[in-house]
């Protein structure tokens, strides 16, 4: 977790995404595919930079909403978790429902939240606390409640309360289950913008997210600037992973290590 | 050796986990200012006993008297665990500032980190690793910083579960002498609990010699003070250390007899004798 990041750390991607644009391009040569099925990766890039402003005010908004999300799902996601991890009858009353999150298919949930909030920015970001909050409660809570017996005696012993408890001892020991839940639903956050965004964006809203774009690319076989949109996208994911991930570093250098 | 007044008094005292008995008739008592070890093989109730005193477990009978009281949570009694028992997240003086913290809430912080850098001086630890986290200190400093965490609240009762177990030689004996001197400084009581003879009879002043849940009659450590290299090996350190060990012997034959009988249709069967490893 600690090794150093130099250049040639990033060799390996970088030649792997060498390859496959290769592949691709080969295709496009080859396989004498029509445009509207697979572009080559060069009208690719050219669609990008013909729609570069769209595409760029397509990112802030969805990159917006995948924020906002995931920053509302780190605050209700600790909240819950610090709940539950206070006593077994409200982790056994609460953890078939936290299950829910995970297993109900957000496709599923999106049309109902766009009938109750709106073809609004807000549903976007429900959507996205949704699908981002499971990996958070569930490592938060995990964290919160794996304690090892003597540190628990060591507290009982010096007679702390259950607050003294839960800030010195629970919450710290917990940042790093909290690092490894938010690596995950940062991924997440921006996977439930964008499929929040296709229902929102259906609706002739004024709505401008990068599902919003994608689906009216799709509708009009626009295939070349769908999958520039779909590279912003996925840029964008890695971003957010990215932050997340030298958020997580950072503070972890201190947790980091048993005693 | 004339006794002082008992800090701790153990009366008839059992412990059971489900079905297992794990204590029985434990009726002893640890004078005040001293260092009273607990000896005896793994798995004989050594640590249950000095958990019990501590209230980290139930007595199913019996009775602890404390005298005067000592309460933890005002930090007249500490612990200290086989492990350090560190928090990772905070440096070495932060670790020992722990205990003021919980006993003391209303200590501001600078008083706290000032007693705790006190307390980590008399530890002998090096001033460079006071701001270190544990991940950077050594199996020797850790415990220097766990003794420091414990010791910081001036506790009348000190109980001590293995702490030296898992050191090495040179650092069990520093830290040994260490724990030696800080007593004569400041006299408290103090229940050690080891697996080590050598160790009990340098550090004691008395030690109860437990078998299978069971204790004996407790052993007078009458070696002059202060106790060091010299005393190791002087003829009357063999002699207390031969002493405990007749003990131990006695304690394991007595207490295999009472609490295992064996059925008798086991106990008249012809066993082979000698040694398994034959």
């Amino acid at each position: 977790m600690t090794e150093k990041i130099s250049w040639t750390t990033f060799l390996p991607t970088i030649g792997l995404a060498a390859a496959m644009l290769t592949v691709w391009q080969l295709l496009i040569w080859f396989g004498n595919l029509p445009p509207i099925l697979l572009p080559s990766p060069w009208a690719v890039v050219v669609a990008g930079w013909d729609n570069r402003v769209v595409l760029g005010r397509g990112a802030w908004v969805t990159g917006a909403a995948a924020v906002a999300g995931f920053c509302a799902s780190l605050v209700i996601g600790t909240l819950t978790a610090a709940l539950m991890s206070q006593s077994r009858m409200l982790r056994l009353a609460m953890y078939p429902y936290v299950i829910l999150l995970q297993t109900v298919p957000i496709v599923a949930i999106a049309p109902l939240l766009v009938i109750w909030s709106g073809y609004e920015f807000r549903t976007v970001v429900l959507v996205t606390l949704i699908i981002s909050l499971f990996p958070i409660i569930n490592n938060v809570t995990e964290g919160l409640i794996a304690i090892s017996s003597d540190r628990l005696d060591l507290f009982r012993l010096y007679g702390a309360t259950r607050m003294q408890t839960l800030w010195r001892l629970r919450v710290p020991a917990a940042i790093s289950h909290l690092m490894l839940g938010a690596k995950t639903s940062s991924g997440l956050a921006v996977i439930g913008a964008i499929v929040a965004e296709f229902f929102v964006g259906n609706g002739g809203a004024n709505y401008s997210g990068l599902g919003t774009l994608m689906t009216g690319w799709q509708s009009l076989g626009r295939t070349a600037p769908l999958m520039a949109a779909l590279c912003v996208s996925t840029f964008l994911g890695v971003i957010m992973f990215a932050s997340v991930q030298l958020v997580s570093r950072t503070i972890l250098q201190r947790w980091m290590g048993n005693d | 050796m004339t006794a002082n007044p008992a800090a701790i008094r153990c009366r008839d005292l059992a412990v059971r986990f489900g079905d297992v008995q794990v204590l029985r008739g434990i009726d002893c008592e640890f004078p005040a200012g001293e260092i009273v070890s607990l000896v005896g093989p793994s798995g004989c109730g050594k640590t249950t006993l000095l958990r019990v005193i501590a209230g980290l477990i139930p007595a199913a009978e019996g009775r602890i008297e404390i005298a005067p009281p000592a309460k933890a949570n005002r930090g007249e009694m500490a612990f200290v665990f086989q492990q350090p028992t560190l928090l990772p997240w905070r440096t070495a003086v932060e670790n020992v500032a722990l205990a003021i913290q919980l006993t003391d809430p209303a200590a501001s912080k600078s008083v706290t980190l000032g007693r705790a850098a006190e307390e980590l001086v008399a530890m002998e630890l090096p001033l460079d690793a006071f701001k270190r986290y544990p991940r950077e200190l050594s199996g020797g400093m850790k415990m220097r910083v766990s003794l420091a965490r414990a010791l910081v609240t001036r506790p009348m009762v000190l109980l001590l579960d293995e702490p030296f177990a898992a050191l090495d030689d040179m650092s069990r004996g520093a830290l040994g002498d260490l724990l030696l001197r800080r007593w004569d400084e400041r006299p408290f009581s103090a229940v050690l609990v080891t697996h080590n003879i050598s160790e009990a009879v340098l550090l004691s002043h008395r030690m109860f010699v437990m078998g299978r849940g069971t204790i004996g009659a407790g052993i007078v450590d009458d070696l002059p003070r202060p106790r060091d290299e010299s005393v190791r090996v002087s003829a009357a350190f063999g002699q207390a250390y031969a002493r405990v060990s007749a003990e131990l012997r006695r304690m394991a034959e007595a207490s295999a007899e009472t609490l295992w009988p064996l059925p008798p249709d086991l106990a008249e069967a012809k066993l082979p004798r000698g040694n398994v490893d034959d």
